[in-house]
């Protein structure tokens, strides 16, 4: 049984931590990472891991179009669709952690079961891979009206992508409350905190029920979605017992890393990372049984 | 008319919205603006009190739409301009586009003193769109001189044209308002502004100091109805600030009359400084927290100045109200599990 080769586009953070957990994946190996900057010193590690590397971005990777079958995006907005187009030309799959979303969304707890064999899926954001499992975990009992989601991370954690694009977080996660949480309406706050020592990420989830009542079925699916996303992030916890008023819910969430490359308290960028690994061994197991069935 | 050597921009219809817990009819705002237009203020703010899009279970939702009440605010004006609030990570671009269309003719984008980047796309729209913008370092008591300076530029590159100092807690004291606009004044060509909140009753002698530190934008509202205690009362400032010699442009005996026969008349309290908003200026918690840290507190039986004690340890920025419901529930359960649980971490 071969593992289904895969490459790294972008070597900031995210892509240097994501190189971390693609090694401990039964489904997945990795070949290539490429990034811009030629004094990156992640480009450097992953070099110095095995891997093969590029400073020539997307035009990098196609020239060495044999060696993987799906790419990781860890870029930006902006240039995903390019990235994506020239990829997905050549047949190759492409899991998108950046907030472009011209793919569909994945929430592996939600709606990881969905996936086909989509070319192109999106991750969402940090923010919507924290809170809606739990607006899912609400809406699947009781129908959710209205979902808003409060993200606080460390100002360390957010990088310049983040920062110069911030409106693409706050909007792709409102829409993804929507279309995956299930919510009929959507918003998303966030917001950065300097404190040090840095804080830990933080999600608030408040929901509007459209009717009152099932608090104990509630209440109990909020705590199994919680023990499924600590499947893959461990450290995903409630801070304190859901506040339940009328149709009212708020719960609050705590995100701490697996500590691969980032430092624990960026829950925010291993919850992408661990998720955009969960959705591509999805992808892997889809690919090798269409693979099978073809010999 | 002679040039304003201050330009006083009233806040009643913006930092007033956390004390009307969000709750501001059409006919208050309309009244209030009318009454801002006759004693010729040159700008005043109407947004939710978060900014734009701050509508929200977190910080509570309007009544009357933001959107709604700037259009009426704008109908009434013959000579102000209306203002807009926007903090990045809460409001969007597209937010502001809305509020241009109501009628909105300046832009404060507001981040936290340390985070001014994520600011520099709502910036540049504000210019694109020809509207007076300014930028907003809120928090200023968080940070060191060196970092408000180093922010502060970020903001003038981006093109701001005027970058306030927000004591958005009401801590800091005369001296290091004069310390921070000094610096801002020395390292910055574009104006200078200062926002000021009454918790430890020093907004006005902060509002003195600033303007005599060289600080041309003063923010106020009227009978201080703002966050926490409120802000430097703006009729009060007004007399001032001519008492001392500056040209405010500002037609005192007209703010008298908006602030007492309009604004008097639909505050739910009077702007005092309580035990609870003292404690927000002593430990630097932002002031719209006070409403929210009554109820928490109400609702698990505890002292809300341990609340606010709490959150200033915990550098809790603006807008991390949901924090406030944490760690009261935190303070309740440890209070009655004094033996097993370890205090709060």
């Amino acid at each position: 049984m071969s593992k289904c080769k895969v490459a790294i586009l972008g070597s900031g953070n995210i892509g240097t931590d994501l190189m971390y957990k693609i090694e401990r994946s039964n489904e997945l190996e990795l070949t290539i990472v490429a990034g811009i900057d030629p004094n990156s010193e992640n480009l450097r590690i992953a070099k110095e891991r095995g891997y093969l590397t590029s400073t020539k971005s997307v035009d990098g990777l196609l020239e060495y179009s044999d060696e993987f079958d799906m790419v990781f995006d860890a870029t930006s907005a902006k240039v995903h669709k390019y990235h994506s187009d020239k990829l997905t030309a050549i047949g190759k799959q492409v899991v998108d952690l950046t907030p472009a979303a011209i793919g569909p969304y994945v929430v592996p707890p939600v709606n990881l079961d969905q996936l086909k064999d989509e070319l192109n899926v999106n991750l969402v954001t940090c923010g919507g891979q924290a809170t809606i499992p739990m607006i899912h975990a609400i809406h699947r009992v009781s129908p959710v009206a209205y979902a808003e989601i409060v993200a606080t991370i460390s100002s360390n954690s957010a990088g310049p992508g983040t920062r110069a694009n911030i409106d693409e977080f706050t909007q792709t996660t409102a829409k993804a409350i929507e279309v995956v949480g299930g919510a009929k309406k959507g918003k998303a706050i966030i917001i950065l905190n300097p404190a040090e020592p840095p804080v830990i990420m933080r999600d608030t989830i408040h929901v509007t029920l459209e009717e009152e009542g099932k608090e104990e079925e509630i209440l109990q699916s909020i705590n199994d979605m919680v023990k499924e996303v600590q499947t893959y992030v461990p450290g995903y916890r409630m801070n304190t017992e859901p506040q339940m008023t009328g149709k009212n819910i708020s719960v609050f969430i705590e995100v701490e890393g697996a500590g691969d490359f980032f430092p624990p308290y960026s829950g925010n960028l291993d919850i992408m990372t661990a998720a955009a690994t969960q959705v591509a061994n999805e992808l892997a197991i889809k690919r090798r049984n269409v693979q099978e069935e073809v010999k | 008319m002679t040039k304003r050597s201050v330009e006083i921009l009233d806040v009643t219809l913006r930092d007033g919205s956390h004390s009307m817990k969000h709750a501001f009819t059409k006919e208050q705002v309309r009244e209030t603006a009318k009454g801002l237009d006759k004693a010729k203020v040159n700008y005043f703010e109407v947004s939710h009190g978060d900014g734009l899009g701050g509508s929200s279970l977190q910080y509570g939702l309007s009544l009357v739409d933001e959107l709604e009440l700037i259009e009426v605010a704008a109908s009434v004006c013959e000579y102000s301009k209306i203002s807009v609030l926007l903090l990045p990570g809460i409001g969007t671009k597209n937010d502001l586009n809305d509020a241009v269309k109501a009628g909105a003719k300046m832009v404060r984008v507001a981040t936290h003193i340390t985070e001014a980047d994520v600011a520099k796309q709502h910036i540049e729209l504000g210019r694109e769109l020809g509207l007076k913008t300014v930028g907003f370092l809120m928090m200023a008591h968080m940070a060191p001189v060196e970092k408000l300076v180093e922010q502060a530029k970020l903001f003038e590159s981006y093109g701001a044209e005027v970058v306030y100092v927000t004591d958005s807690a009401g801590a800091l004291l005369p001296h290091e308002v004069t310390e921070r606009i000094t610096a801002l004044k020395n390292e910055l060509s574009c104006e200078i502004g200062f926002h000021g909140h009454n918790n430890l009753s020093m907004a006005m002698a902060n509002t003195v100091a600033a303007v005599q530190a060289g600080a041309t934008y003063i923010d106020g509202s009227l009978r201080a109805l703002g966050a926490g205690s409120g802000n430097t009362q703006t009729e009060v400032m007004v007399a001032v600030l001519e008492k001392m010699g500056y040209n405010t442009g500002i037609d005192l005996y007209s703010i008298i009359d908006v602030a007492n026969d309009v604004v008097a008349q639909y505050m739910p309290r009077p702007q005092e400084i309580n035990g609870s908003s003292l404690i927000m200026g002593y430990s630097g918690v932002y002031s719209s927290f006070l409403l929210h840290t009554e109820k928490a507190a109400k609702r698990f039986g505890i002292d809300e100045r341990d609340i606010l004690i709490e959150l200033g340890r915990m550098q809790a920025v603006g807008g991390q109200e949901d924090l406030i419901y944490e760690v009261a529930a935190k303070i309740a359960h440890n209070s009655s599990n004094t033996h097993t649980e370890a205090p709060i971490s």
